[in-house]
């Protein structure tokens, strides 16, 4: 039940995708581009897709917090707090690569459907990259006390 | 503004925001794409099901789309694939060190009001638009 649940929200959120235009890069690109603004040529749909991801979901997270979930024992909300320097650091990392092809990670594995040769290398490097990230991780080059490998802790 | 398509945004943004609380409802996980395809990878993971089945779902839509009639465009990359190669390496090391992704952090994480997500969301936002702007009106002309 918990992988059919799971099937099912990752296909209603494939479709949020596909119907917004966010598995296009061109149109994220469009929204990045703020030199667009004083031209008349901007697009803010980008904008208007997070504002209504985030109305939704703020109230279904706020009815969430008082529910069990329904095929698990506990719901695991993020834990970490800190706004240390891995998540500045990845977060810069992350928002380079994404403005430099319009791709971040929903999108990009939603687009292996179009047998895009462009997405599959995409897609590839960014496991290679995930996984580099772990292996290093796992050799200690972190001296902090993050603890990435706990899933439960995890912001997303 | 001739590209904004506020209603298909709206629409499909409402969709986005259903999916996270669905699954949070239901598995008591949080909606973050890169989360969820980087635990796919891990050798100890004991949960790799859902994380494989949501994946599925997510390619399963355009696919649907198709099914149904709906134009399912080639997405327009860039032509050079060392910079396709890298963007990707960047995406994937970055939001794991980030712990996070749009949909982790730019929903899940601002929906939660966390000020980790914020900033990160607010971080990658600004590093995107520079580059941006650096390609395309300074690099690229």
């Amino acid at each position: 039940m918990r992988a059919f649940a799971s099937l099912v929200c990752g296909f209603i959120f494939g479709w949020g995708l596909f119907i917004s235009g966010m598995t296009r890069p061109d149109k994220v690109l469009g929204f990045l581009d703020v030199f667009a603004i004083p031209r008349g040529a901007w697009d803010p749909s980008l904008a208007v897709v997070m504002a209504a991801g985030l109305a939704v979901t703020s109230i279904g997270y706020a009815l969430a917090r008082r529910w069990t979930p329904l095929f698990e024992s506990q719901s695991r909300w993020p834990t970490q707090t800190a706004i240390d320097r891995p998540l500045i650091a990845g977060a810069v990392l992350f928002g380079i690569g994404w403005g430099l092809v319009g791709l971040c990670p929903g999108p990009a594995i939603e687009n292996l459907a179009t047998l895009s040769p462009s997405v599959i290398i995409f897609v590839i490097a960014m496991a290679i990259g995930m996984a580099a990230h772990d292996l290093w991780q796992a050799r200690g080059a972190i001296t902090t006390k993050r603890n990435l490998a706990d899933a439960t802790t995890a912001d997303g | 503004m001739a590209n904004f398509t506020p209603i298909s945004a709206a629409i499909g943004g409402a969709l986005i925001g259903l999916s996270a609380v669905l699954l949070m409802l239901l598995n008591g996980r949080i909606a973050g794409v890169a989360g969820i395809f980087a635990g796919m990878f891990e050798p100890q993971s004991n949960d790799r099901a859902w994380r494989v089945a949501f994946v599925v779902g997510l390619v399963a839509a355009p696919l649907a789309a198709k099914l149904v009639g709906l134009a399912v465009p080639l997405p327009q990359l860039p032509t050079s694939v060392v910079t396709i190669a890298v963007a990707g390496l960047l995406v994937g090391f970055g939001t794991r060190l980030g712990n996070g992704c749009t949909s982790g952090h730019g929903i899940c994480g601002i929906a939660r009001l966390s000020p980790r997500s914020i900033t990160a969301t607010a971080v990658f936002m600004v590093a995107a638009i520079i580059v941006v702007a650096l390609m395309r009106h300074v690099v690229g002309g």
